[in-house]
């Protein structure tokens, strides 16, 4: 137990932990101080001064988040000199940023329009810039308006400290300071590896997603399109807080309904996908081990690594080129889900690959860059035409003039409608390499897993690393190799974290046999694409809302997926088959370590 | 200079008899003699020396350094560059009595950029001096060992502020931090670290071998000592002066012969703007800002000019970290160039006076705190002038 400190803030006396900010010190005394560039997730800076209050003895203002509280202290925060400290800094940040509010994404979800209305702001203090000076920067992911940039850092915090990608930086003095890329490069060009991060965090609409939308309109108005939409695990654990639902409520039923009256033609779960990643991702593992353990092979390299992320794949491209064969070949689900849509169901139910429009719900902005990698055209075309954001679908939904709390439950399509437990917890760190357990240890053992309720409790929670060991006994006759070998796994979340366990395989400290690496903080539920705000209590509640309906299902495993089964009879064969390593398999490509190609 | 006796740097010295009465006398004695001096931090914000070495000698540390701040940028202050051409050996003294004062083995010189040439006199002074065994190991056969190394800065005024940097010397950009903690518990390299402006370690060896008594012979009850002033603009006799603290602005302007002065810049940019009205004002830590730039302007003078160019300066070298300096300096520099060309009203003019108090209130260091001043005081002392052009 740490020191206690008495404090005073205003008329409330409380005592708090020795090193508490002033900040969450008002918090626990139930005040609200207003801040901008703070942020729950990233380190503090303590540099927008919206956050400033008196305290005894000190001669100037103090940033509330930036003031550890070591001695007991007296803390005014709602004095004459603070309420004006507080609108002079606003008004000077409002003077710099280019607030065309009913043009901007983020209208509504604005932390720099909130405050305004919060002050009462009706003039602009000095004069306002009236036009924008800057160029806007668009990759097929990530959108970036310095026009709109309030210079709190927010992004550089994010890019640099908590992912440790580094594509951002500040740059120049004073008035002129920029936030930019290495040598003032396009976005599209440089390390950024299309996290969204930086967007969630973002307090302004000075960075955002390359929304699809108009395009996705063009194709559900075109009577000639075939339009498909497959939704991940986590942007039905998130959406509902774009519609006033409380963090943590899942509505995948009411989701579905919503999908059909926008008018998507088919509805899909990637959770399907997901099985089918696990089949194809268990049995490369299980090769891979008996190549590397048995055969001796040392071209087969373990550990291996999960490929379902496109962030992170972009970042072992970028950062640890040298390792790229410890990734799995296996695509993500949505790539996979695109292949199979394009050939084997378009064949099924008879429609045009071309005339087919595959669009991916997912709560990620690097799927955007994944669906238009030139590598992923196996089914001759685009295998995904496009990745929507959970908060861009929710636009698509509002557009439609949905009321998503008045919908009923329904159910999605089918025979690519159904995803087991497995495939819905992908949606939380660590869930594939839950999902991957559950079938692994039972294909090779015929046994479930030997967890309560077969939840593999080691490896969920939100530490940034996770490991877990498990020892095969009594295997079933072909996988007699395995006897008696721990099977050992660990789980990252952050490129911060993917970036420890990075450092200690290239020390070769390292005895992992398989590792899951989700470039967001939180896995996918904490994606750059989902409602803004974001905060570990949201983030940890949409964990919850993901792993009660893993619970609530009877499908819990993937191998056990009838659909599943149905696919690999009626098509693909068998796992790492001809046809599989054809359409659900890739490579990837060494990158620059400052630029997309190059150095 | 008309007191002879009054001179403190300008008088005698000789290398290593500071240094060797503080090994005599122990570091905990050291401390106390300088705090018993009074002295305080020469760079302008007259921090107590003596509680800041105290404070760093506290900390447990396997590690602690000594930075001789030498970024030496106030707009018309040069008094450290004359200590670094001509009185090394004194600085690098300081320097290792402040190391072993506070229990470092390690100092910096943090030098300017813009001094580079300076650099050879102060390696040649290290050499020279660690050749003699005032530096390195087992200092005049003592336990002590203390290594100075040069570190360049890159032309940020803002590095003068120790945050910043302790920033850049850590390798990252030049920008001050929050505090607490102060450098004192995370300084360079995260380590306790003692940061002294060039002049104030030069005062060091002479307190230790004279004592605190003799020092504060000098100066006023509050500000004790003498204090280098780097004079320049309409005088006879520019140049760099040592004058006891408390000394008034008449008082100096008759010294360097600068008489028919409209107004004096005491303190440089970032000090105040002093009318003829005030002359008689002392210039001490309890009076007007005593960093030691002093521009005399006369009557040919457009105060307007002189603040556009103080204000080009801070939005120039603000850091553009926290928004009041950013923008805030924006703004005002904005509104000089709007009452230049008559566009300025007086409610107006109004907004940015309150603007500067939002600033001096709120900015995160000093440079922010500090750069209002010269708007606010010369637009007090020449409102006519500056709105009736």
């Amino acid at each position: 137990m740490s020191e206690m400190i008495p404090v005073q803030i205003d008329d409330i006396t409380c005592e708090v932990e020795k090193g508490t900010t002033i900040l969450q010190a008002c918090k626990c005394a139930g005040l609200r101080v207003p801040t901008l560039c703070h942020h729950p997730d990233l380190e503090v800076a303590g540099i927008c001064r919206i956050c400033v209050v008196e305290v005894e003895g000190m001669s100037g203002l103090q940033a509330a988040c930036a003031f550890p509280i070591r001695q007991p202290i007296k803390v005014r925060t709602n004095s004459p000199r603070v309420r004006r400290a507080r609108r002079v800094n606003l008004d000077l940040i409002l003077s710099e940023h280019y607030g065309d509010c009913y043009t901007c994404t983020r209208n509504g979800t604005c932390e720099l329009q909130d405050l305004a209305r919060e002050y009462g702001v009706d003039r602009y203090r000095y004069p306002s810039t009236t036009a924008p000076k800057f160029r806007i920067d668009r990759s097929t992911a990530i959108v970036r308006d310095q026009n709109k940039c309030i210079s709190c850092k927010r992004c550089i915090r994010t890019c640099i400290d908590l992912q440790q990608v580094s594509a951002l930086e500040t740059a120049n003095r004073g008035h002129d300071v920029l936030i930019q890329t290495a040598f003032n490069k396009p976005i599209s060009e440089v390390v950024c590896i299309n996290c969204g991060q930086c967007i969630n965090r973002c307090p302004t609409g000075a960075l955002r997603s390359n929304m699809p939308n108009e395009l996705i309109w063009q194709a559900i108005d075109d009577p000639e399109k075939h339009v498909i939409i497959q939704t991940a695990p986590s942007p039905r654990a998130a959406i509902g807080e774009e519609f006033g639902y409380e963090p943590g409520t899942s509505v995948t039923k009411k989701l579905n309904a919503a999908l059909r009256r926008v008018g998507f033609d088919s509805i899909f779960d990637t959770n399907f996908a997901a099985d089918l990643t696990i089949m194809e991702e268990g049995t490369e593992l299980l090769t891979r081990l008996k190549k590397a353990l048995v055969d001796g092979d040392s071209s087969v390299k373990v550990p291996m690594f999960t490929s379902c992320s496109p962030g992170w794949v972009k970042y072992i491209e970028h950062y640890y080129p040298e390792y790229l064969d410890h990734l799995s070949t296996c695509k993500s689900p949505q790539q996979m889900f695109g292949a199979i849509l394009k050939t084997y169901y378009a064949k099924k139910i008879g429609v045009n690959p071309d005339k087919m429009v595959v669009v991916a719900l997912m709560p990620c902005v690097a799927k955007k860059f994944e669906c238009n990698r030139p590598e992923m055209t196996d089914s001759g075309g685009k295998d995904v035409d496009f990745g929507l954001t959970t908060r861009e679908m929710a636009v698509l939904i509002k557009e439609s003039g949905i009321h998503l709390k008045d919908l009923p439950d329904e159910d999605f399509d089918h025979p690519l409608g159904l995803g087991s437990g497995a495939g819905l917890i992908f949606g939380a760190t660590g869930g594939v390499m839950e999902a991957a357990i559950r079938s692994v240890y039972e294909i090779v053992t015929g046994r479930p897993v030997p967890f309560k309720g077969l939840d593999v409790t080691p490896i969920r929670g939100m530490e940034g690393i996770r490991d877990a060991a498990l020892t095969i006994e009594n295997p079933l006759p072909e996988y007699q190799w395995l006897d008696g070998i721990t099977l050992k796994v660990a789980v990252a979340h952050g490129t911060a974290n993917a970036k420890l366990l990075m450092e200690r395989l290239k020390e070769g400290t390292l005895d992992y046999h398989f590792i899951e690496v989700m470039a967001c903080p939180g896995g996918c539920l904490g994606g750059g694409g989902q409602p803004i705000p974001t905060s570990p209590e949201i983030r940890a509640a949409r964990a919850r809302a993901i792993y009660a309906e893993d619970h609530e299902l009877v499908l819990r495993k993937s191998h056990e997926n009838p659909e599943i089964n149905q696919l690999y009879a009626e098509f693909l064969g068998e796992p790492l088959g001809h046809l599989s390593h054809k359409l659900l398999h890739t490579h990837y490509t060494p990158r620059g370590r400052f630029f997309l190609e190059g150095i | 200079m008309k007191n002879e006796k009054k001179k403190i740097l300008f008088g005698e010295f000789v290398t290593g008899a500071g240094l060797a009465r503080a090994l005599e006398m122990g570091a905990g004695k050291v401390v106390d003699e300088v705090k018993a001096s009074k002295l305080r931090g020469r760079g302008g914000a007259g921090f107590p020396t003596g509680l800041k070495w105290e404070l760093t000698a506290k900390q447990e540390s396997d590690e602690k350094f000594v930075i001789c701040n030498a970024d030496e940028g106030e707009p018309g202050t040069f008094k450290d560059r004359l200590l670094l051409m001509e009185q090394p050996e004194k600085i690098l003294e300081g320097m290792a009595i402040a190391g072993f004062a506070i229990g470092a083995a390690r100092g910096f010189v943090y030098l300017r950029g813009e001094y580079i040439y300076l650099r050879k006199i102060l390696e040649d002074a290290i050499v020279s001096m660690t050749e003699r065994n005032f530096l390195g190991k087992n200092i005049q056969d003592s336990d002590f060992s203390f290594d100075v190394e040069i570190f360049l800065g890159a032309g940020a005024y803002v590095c003068g502020e120790e945050f910043a940097l302790i920033s850049s010397m850590n390798g990252y950009r030049g920008e001050p931090r929050n505090k607490p903690p102060y450098p004192s518990e995370v300084g360079f390299r995260d380590k306790p670290t003692v940061v002294n402006n060039v002049e104030t370690l030069c005062y060091v060896p002479y307190i230790v071998t004279k004592g605190s008594e003799w020092f504060k012979e000098h100066g006023t009850q509050a500000s004790t000592g003498t204090k280098l002033f780097s004079v320049s603009g309409d005088v006879k006799h520019p140049g760099v002066y040592e004058l006891e603290l408390g000394i008034t602005v008449n008082q100096l302007l008759t010294e360097v012969s600068g008489e028919g002065a409209k107004s004096v810049q005491v303190g440089g940019a970032s000090g105040l703007n002093v009318a003829e009205k005030d002359f008689d004002k002392p210039i001490c830590f309890e009076g007007l800002p005593p960093g030691g730039s002093i521009i005399v302007f006369n009557h040919k003078r457009d105060m307007l000019h002189v603040l556009k160019n103080f204000m080009e300066f801070f939005v120039e070298e603000s850091c553009g970290q926290c928004t009041p300096c950013r923008e805030g300096n924006y703004r005002l520099l904005e509104g000089v160039k709007m009452l230049e060309k008559g566009e300025c009203s007086v409610r107006y003019l109004k907004e940015l006076e309150a603007l500067c108090d939002v600033m001096k209130d709120s900015a995160k260091c000093g440079l922010g705190q500090t750069s209002p001043n010269a708007f606010l005081s010369i637009v007090e002392n020449f409102k006519t002038e500056i709105l009736y052009r």
